[in-house]
């Protein structure tokens, strides 16, 4: 925390957690998806559940999966503007189990593709998705994030380690996922300094690299 | 240089023979590196966004998400209009104008959070427009706010849910009263015991929100506590001293906020959310 966590974020009001911290967890579901979104369902959970008209967690999650900033005015109007654009949403109260009061389930759908991304917001505006598909993880959008799918084969980790030292790319956090052994895997890798995009289209041609999302620092 | 407390920081300033504001920004620039200039215009658009927030709220009825609150700037704004030149009035329309502001989906500066977004810009607005300082001045005295709300996130929180609105209103209030000593030219001794004594008086205050939004009580607390900051500040500046000093008030704050019990921490389960009215409020919006 420095100064302007202080006296800051310029955000869109009334709340850090159910507004601001909205509007991130949706611009992380739109930059994980990355496809057009025809369709979106948003589950929410405790207490987004209770109060998501009230604080406008609605309209924030929406501006967040238009591309919208948490200190964006358009976020006000996000949901006519979603209906404008041709976005169909939906909005739910679920109880999902053993998850932060303030949770919340986006489902993304394309023609051919769909996403489910889950996070939390934890105070302050800081957020952490907490699961993407059925996959655990744990991703707080702080840093310059990767998120790769891959195949789970032994030293497929290693080459993708050894491709961002090339680039002089330091990591600060990494987590390896897979499904099932030998299936597809996937790392999320947060790192020191933004990624340019040669290196994530390098990424994107290799081999046994199946998608690659970058997921620049909220 | 850094500072973990605000005895620290009021000794670097005292060593450094400067004001608290100027620690505040070498010790940002430092952290971050980011030239001192740099960091200024970061300041200076905070300052921009809550002369604009006023302003928004002061001129038109807001329309909040939870339609609780919405008329109360504009109706201080009417009361005030024949009572030219007074302070505090100024900076309770204000700091109603910015929290309206919030409360209806518009752009504020959180600081230290939303809920108590009005105080400090009121405060810092107010006080700068009646001493007539420029721009840069009342930009300075954020720094001033920062530094001591800084302090307070890192020792105790500044969150509701962990330490009641003594932790939100509270260190707001507070925080402005540090600032409007700044912009009176009073010496760091001064902003600290401001600080202080404002938030000495704010100890105990509970969050307990009306249907859990950020309306009912939080809007006109943000115009109640930035008369209380002012009230701090020129009891400081009159020479007044707190006797409690300023990091065993923090302390304080962090001991009442462990011993407040959930059900007063943002959880709407009681205080004013729970009254028949409250009820009846948060009844009607869940549908
Ligand atoms: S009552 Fe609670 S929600 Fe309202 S301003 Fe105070 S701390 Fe924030």
């Amino acid at each position: 925390m420095g100064i302007f966590d202080v006296m800051g974020p310029i955000m869109i009001g009334p709340s850090s957690s159910h507004t601001a911290g909205a509007a991130k967890l949706g611009r992380m579901a739109r930059l994980l998806f990355q496809r057009e979104i025809e369709e979106v369902d948003i589950y929410f959970h405790g207490s987004f559940a209770d109060t998501y008209q009230g604080h406008g967690t609605d309209r924030a999650v929406i501006g967040g999966l238009l591309g919208y900033l948490p200190d964006d005015v358009r976020i006000r109007n996000s949901l006519e503007n979603a209906e404008e654009l041709g976005l169909k949403f939906k909005f739910h109260t679920v109880n999902l189990r053993n998850v932060h009061p303030n949770t919340l389930m986006i489902e993304l759908k394309s023609k051919d593709n769909s996403l489910s991304v889950t996070g939390s917001s934890v105070g302050g505006g800081s957020i952490v998705i907490t699961r993407i598909d059925n996959t655990k993880v744990r991703m707080i959008g702080q840093l310059p994030t990767l998120w790769i799918l891959h195949k789970d084969r032994p030293g497929e980790v290693g080459i993708i380690t050894s491709v961002l030292g090339n680039y002089r790319l330091n990591i600060a956090y990494m987590q390896v996922l897979r499904n099932k052994k030998g299936d597809q895997g996937s790392c999320i890798i947060e790192l020191d300094h933004k990624p340019n995009k040669y290196l994530i289209n390098y990424l994107e041609n290799m081999d046994d690299i199946k998608q690659v999302r970058y997921l620049p620092p909220l | 240089m850094e500072y973990n407390s605000i005895q620290e920081l009021l000794e670097l300033a005292l060593a450094e023979e400067t004001t608290i504001a100027e620690i505040v920004l070498k010790v940002e620039a430092e952290e971050s590196e980011l030239s001192e200039a740099d960091v200024k215009a970061r300041m200076l658009e905070n300052l921009k966004v809550m002369q604009k927030s006023i302003k928004a709220g002061r001129e038109k009825k807001i329309e909040s998400a939870g339609g609780l609150v919405g008329e109360e700037a504009a109706k201080m704004s009417d009361y005030i209009a024949g009572r030219p030149g007074l302070l505090y009035l100024q900076a309770v329309t204000d700091a109603l104008a910015v929290a309206e502001v919030n409360a209806g989906m518009g752009k504020i500066v959180a600081g230290p959070t939303a809920g108590s977004s009005g105080i400090v810009p009121a405060v810092v607005v107010a006080t700068g427009e009646q001493l007539g300082k420029s721009d840069e001045e009342m930009m300075m005295s954020l720094f001033t706010a920062s530094g001591l709300g800084y302090v307070v996130s890192r020792k105790a929180t500044l969150a509701g849910a962990a330490g009641g609105c003594q932790a939100e209103c509270g260190v707001g209030s507070a925080m402005a009263a540090g600032a409007a000593v700044e912009l009176h030219g009073g010496t760091p001794e001064m902003v600290v015991h401001a600080f202080a004594l404002a938030l000495k008086n704010l100890l105990g205050l509970v969050c307990d929100p009306v249907a859990g939004l950020v309306e009912v009580p939080c809007v006109k607390r943000n115009g109640f506590s930035a008369s209380h900051g002012l009230t701090a500040a020129a009891m400081a500046l009159a020479g007044i001293k707190s006797v409690i000093p300023p990091d065993e008030v923090v302390l304080a704050m962090t001991e009442i906020g462990d011993a407040l019990p959930a059900s007063l921490k943002e959880t709407s389960k009681g205080g004013l959310a729970v009254t028949p009215t409250g009820e009846k409020i948060a009844c009607r919006l869940r549908k």
